[in-house]
């Protein structure tokens, strides 16, 4: 079964977010690291790039496919995880944690309000499963 | 097509058991990867051994006085040159210069021939072969897929794992020969072959005995501890092949690629006694001079140039990328694509379109990896 905090929203695309005042701080989650298998290579936006909620912000590759990443709120990137750039298995490993991608300056905290909470990210993967 | 219509092989409830993520592959349900990752499952093969579960291969005898002139009509290379317990790669090329598959031709005795050919397309093979099969010539064909499981040992200590388990001694068989004998007491052909680029074995035996195998050849290898050998899957297959810059059908070949496209002139032997099917079309191709060919590139900068991405020089859309991957133990992105002969070179600079951006490639020589002897 994956892990799915309790502290996280999470969108059907299989990302989560964490909120910190108006930054959203977003990786992929274990079910999605799981299923991609080993992750070799980011591509990530850069800092200041704008996104719309739902748009791809950049990509997630491993051995042996490519995985769009979609940013489940709106605004501009304050961070990217440069981190990843050596240590891209930091996204197997721990998805929740070393493994956050981008930090986002919310144009609309409430988009990420309306995400679901862990309770039903879980419904939503095994209706699905 | 769903799951309950998946070809099986003997060893599916043994892969399920050991974690093995199942995917349709070609219409078996086969796994990609088991727990330890493709990562670690190529790194493994290519420094101690991995074990493959290819049961899914197809088997086709040929036997009888014409056995030998009628494989050498339907394939590329030149059988007459094979002697008992020897092997080839080989093409079963069509009429047009096309490619039906490529296989393994293992020649039992002047009378008796087996063919090995890909999985997903035994089918399509068997009822081509048959398809040339007049009443003129004196043999009998036999598609015997179902009688045998197939299970690849690779790696550098393949060859002492599997001795432990069997009396041949397997020294005595060169690569690309072959012997018949018992592993752990059960009957099988013993194969000095593989997929991978490294030294080893592929056992062909009853499926019955599919699991005993697998299982004694875990145990030989010492699966589960460190440095152990490890159960490998399709993913880490797919990249062990490339790294050898072996050839995977419907990627590098196909039904409207020829074996001269896909850089396989060393198994295309049109001036044989005969020729072959189509080998007229293919010393027309080769005179007028080859348009594309397969040429191996690796990245140069951040990303990875997957199948189907058009290759640019400039600005001008000159190829596609027919297979590409990280190498897991070059520890660099690679790849095969199609490139007109004037771009094909080593040291030619060449754009890769991954999704709308062009990124830096560079043509390089194959193999990208050679095993050290």
């Amino acid at each position: 079964m994956s892990n799915i905090p309790e502290n996280l929203r999470y969108s059907k695309d299989h990302e989560w977010v964490e909120v910190n005042g108006d930054i959203a701080t977003i990786g992929i989650t274990d079910y999605a690291q799981h299923s991609l298998g080993d992750v070799v290579y980011i591509d990530m936006p850069r800092v200041g790039d704008k996104f719309a909620a739902h748009e791809a912000f950049g990509s997630v590759e491993s051995v042996k496919a490519v995985s769009e990443l979609f940013t489940p709120v709106g605004g501009e990137v304050a961070e990217v995880n440069d981190g990843l750039n050596d240590t891209p298995e930091a996204v197997n490993n721990e998805p929740y944690t070393t493994g956050w991608m981008v930090k986002v300056k919310m144009d609309n905290p409430g988009e990420a309000d309306a995400m679901l909470s862990a309770a039903e990210y879980e419904e939503y993967l095994e209706a699905s499963a | 097509m769903s799951e309950t219509e998946l070809k099986k092989t003997p060893l599916n409830a043994v892969h399920r058991e050991m974690g093995g993520k199942m995917v349709d592959f070609g219409g078996w349900d086969m796994p990609v990867q088991y727990r330890a990752g493709v990562i670690e499952e190529h790194m493994r093969c290519r420094t101690v051994a991995g074990l493959f579960d290819v049961s899914h291969m197809g088997e086709i005898w040929v036997e009888g006085p014409d056995a030998i002139p009628f494989v050498n009509r339907i394939t590329t290379n030149d059988v007459t040159k094979l002697v008992d317990g020897q092997a080839h790669y080989s093409a079963l090329p069509n009429r047009e210069g096309g490619t039906v598959d490529d296989l393994l031709v293992y020649r039992f005795g002047p009378e008796k021939l087996l063919l090995v050919v890909n999985a997903g397309t035994t089918e399509k093979d068997w009822d081509w072969i048959k398809s040339h099969h007049s009443e003129h010539d004196d043999l009998g064909m036999r598609n015997a897929s179902a009688e045998y499981c197939q299970i690849a040992i690779q790696g550098p200590k393949a060859t002492e794992m599997l001795q432990t388990l069997t009396e041949t001694d397997l020294s005595a068989i060169k690569y690309y020969h072959f012997t018949t004998g018992q592993v752990d007491g059960v009957d099988a052909i013993i194969s000095r072959t593989g997929y991978t680029g490294e030294d080893g074995f592929e056992v062909y035996a009853a499926p019955e005995f599919a699991e005993q195998l697998w299982n004694k050849m875990l145990d030989a290898g010492n699966f589960g501890e460190d440095g152990g050998i490890l159960p490998c899957g399709l993913a880490a297959r797919n990249t062990l092949r490339l790294e050898a810059a072996m050839s995977l059908y419907g990627h590098e070949l196909g039904d409207d690629i020829s074996t001269y496209e896909a850089g396989l002139g060393w198994i295309t032997k049109p001036a044989k006694e005969g020729g072959f099917v189509g080998s007229d079309k293919l010393v027309a191709q080769k005179e007028a001079g080859l348009t594309r060919k397969i040429a191996g590139f690796e990245m140069t900068e951040p990303g990875i140039g997957r199948d189907g991405y058009d290759v640019y020089v400039g600005d001008e859309k000159v190829g596609v990328v027919t297979s590409g991957s990280p190498a897991p133990f070059l520890k660099k992105n690679i790849g095969l694509a199609f490139l007109p002969p004037e771009f094909a070179n080593v040291g030619q600079e060449i754009k890769i379109d991954i999704r709308g951006k062009h990124v830096s490639a560079v043509v390089v020589p194959t193999p990208f990896y050679k095993r050290q002897k």
